[in-house]
């Protein structure tokens, strides 16, 4: 019996990653956590930053989309791979700044983050090999 | 974000009596719930590209399918997915906005915040009937050709090339013929389905033959959807006119006609998936927004009557901004693969 030490890996990358913030206790992450109107001001200013930066991603995206000709060039596969950038700081943006997981604790943070890129990369690659597959079957065996 | 920090033994911190997460059981169970139904999304998203990539028939491409704009005429590839994308991401922002005024124990500036977020999910979902009914009822519709031909095709500069299609090519009629001959159309896809139930199946389908046959489409565009390339040329530009258009009209496969999508046809592909999982995925996703909508809708009469005032705190407004955003999250995603890449 063999030690599977893939299975572990999570794990220690996330010993290695985390802080160990799970010793404080820190009033800011309670249940009836407040702020002031001039905290306020300055957590709305980030909001409406961010706000920005979400529509011109968007903006750009759909202009991408509409400008690029899909002949199957070079050309093509960069602006996909583009297109799959934009998207994740999309989402980083929305998890870490609208969801604020960026202000929970670290524990926290990996919990959620760690199932979700694994799972990410596993359904890439499924998606992926396992379609080119199929269709190296449909070539092969009609 | 200030706070004051002391330090505590760690038997003290997993000894139970507190979280570790340092969040409160409804919103740590929050986000358990969001990362299991990001996986439901994920496997789907998967097996559509499951589909794309295992396909050997060319797949449509979102920019040529969703092109249209309520009440105008033309096209505007991806205007409409992209307007439904922003006003998600507004409706996002107002929730954020909810959550900080929630943090101020302002009762007002909840009201408002929330009640904004609701308005921009109903029109979301406006926005998606829109996008479902125009992708159901179709844009001019195609069919399959029995046999293979030759056709003179125009491109935009008016150049003319002659083009082999094979047996079985789909070609496209204009939007413009699609609406003025509809009943017709939508009449002549079902001819096979007809006869299966019997009765006066057979009698349906003559009537409908005798109607198609009488009218020749002036246009037909060789492939509207997808990046089909024969002989060199991209068949989305070339449209054949006149006598050879007659000619690939009488060529018609019976019943291959499929103007608009169902649950057995669709017009913008041969293979069916591409229309069910259009159904599928989005429809899933809607029904998320819809159902966030009720619960906002619930909580935000609570905010109103003062319920979480009394409470001492609006953690309730956090957690069903988790959800808002997931579902915002996910379309960012669904935005990608379905309709951009």
């Amino acid at each position: 019996m063999g030690i599977r030490i893939h299975i572990l890996l999570p794990y220690l990358i996330l010993l290695i990653i985390m802080e160990r913030d799970d010793l404080i206790v820190n009033e800011s992450y309670a249940l009836n956590a407040k702020h002031d109107e001039a905290a306020g001001k300055q957590i709305r200013k980030k909001l409406y930053g961010v706000t920005v930066l979400l529509t011109v991603i968007t903006i750009i995206e759909v202009f991408m989309g509409v400008a690029f000709k899909r002949n199957g060039t070079f050309t093509w596969e960069a602006i996909k791979l583009t297109f799959l950038v934009l998207t994740l700081v999309k989402a980083a943006y929305i998890v870490l700044i609208f969801m604020h997981l960026g202000d929970e604790r670290k524990n926290l943070k990996y919990v959620v983050l760690l199932p979700y890129a694994l799972f990410i990369m596993y359904l890439i690659f499924i998606g992926l090999y396992e379609g080119v597959s199929v269709q190296t079957g449909h070539n092969i065996f009609g | 974000m200030a706070g004051q920090a002391e330090h505590v033994t760690k038997d003290e911190l997993w000894g139970g009596n507190r979280s570790p997460f340092s969040v409160s059981y409804g919103k740590m169970m929050m986000w358990f719930f969001l990362v299991s139904d990001a996986l439901t999304f994920g496997g789907l998203l998967t097996a559509y590209g499951v589909i794309r990539h295992g396909s050997s028939d060319l797949w449509p491409v979102g920019e040529q399918v969703f092109e249209a704009l309520p009440g105008l005429h033309g096209s505007y590839p991806l205007m409409y997915v992209a307007l439904m994308t922003f006003i998600l991401i507004i409706s996002s922002v107002t929730m954020v906005l909810a959550v900080e005024a929630g943090h101020r124990m302002d009762k007002k500036g909840v009201v408002k915040w929330l009640g904004l977020t609701i308005i921009g999910g109903f029109f979301f979902l406006a926005s998606q009937a829109w996008e479902w009914s125009h992708f159901i009822h179709g844009s001019g519709g195609g069919f399959q050709i029995n046999q293979p031909m030759t056709v003179a095709a125009a491109d935009d500069a008016g150049n003319t090339y002659q083009i082999t299609l094979d047996n079985g090519s789909w070609v496209h009629m204009t939007s413009d013929f699609g609406h003025k001959y509809e009943h017709a159309m939508e009449a002549a896809e079902e001819p096979v389905a007809h006869d299966e139930h019997g009765g006066h199946g057979e009698h349906a389908a003559a009537e409908t033959h005798e109607d198609i046959s009488t009218m020749v489409p002036e246009e037909i565009i060789l492939n509207k959807y997808t990046l089909e390339h024969k002989d060199g040329k991209d068949l989305r530009k070339l449209v054949v006119k006149g006598e050879d258009a007659k000619k690939l009209w009488a060529a018609m496969e019976p019943g291959s006609m499929a103007f608009g999508a169902n649950m057995h046809k669709n017009e913008y592909a041969i293979q069916q998936q591409y229309a069910n999982f259009f159904f599928f995925v989005t429809g899933f996703h809607g029904f998320h927004v819809f159902s966030g909508v009720l619960i906002n809708i619930i909580i935000w009469l609570m905010a109103v009557k003062g319920v979480f005032e009394k409470r001492g705190h609006y953690e309730m407004i956090e957690k069903i901004g988790l959800y808002w955003h997931f579902v915002d999250l996910v379309w960012v995603f669904v935005f990608t693969f379905f309709y951009l890449i």
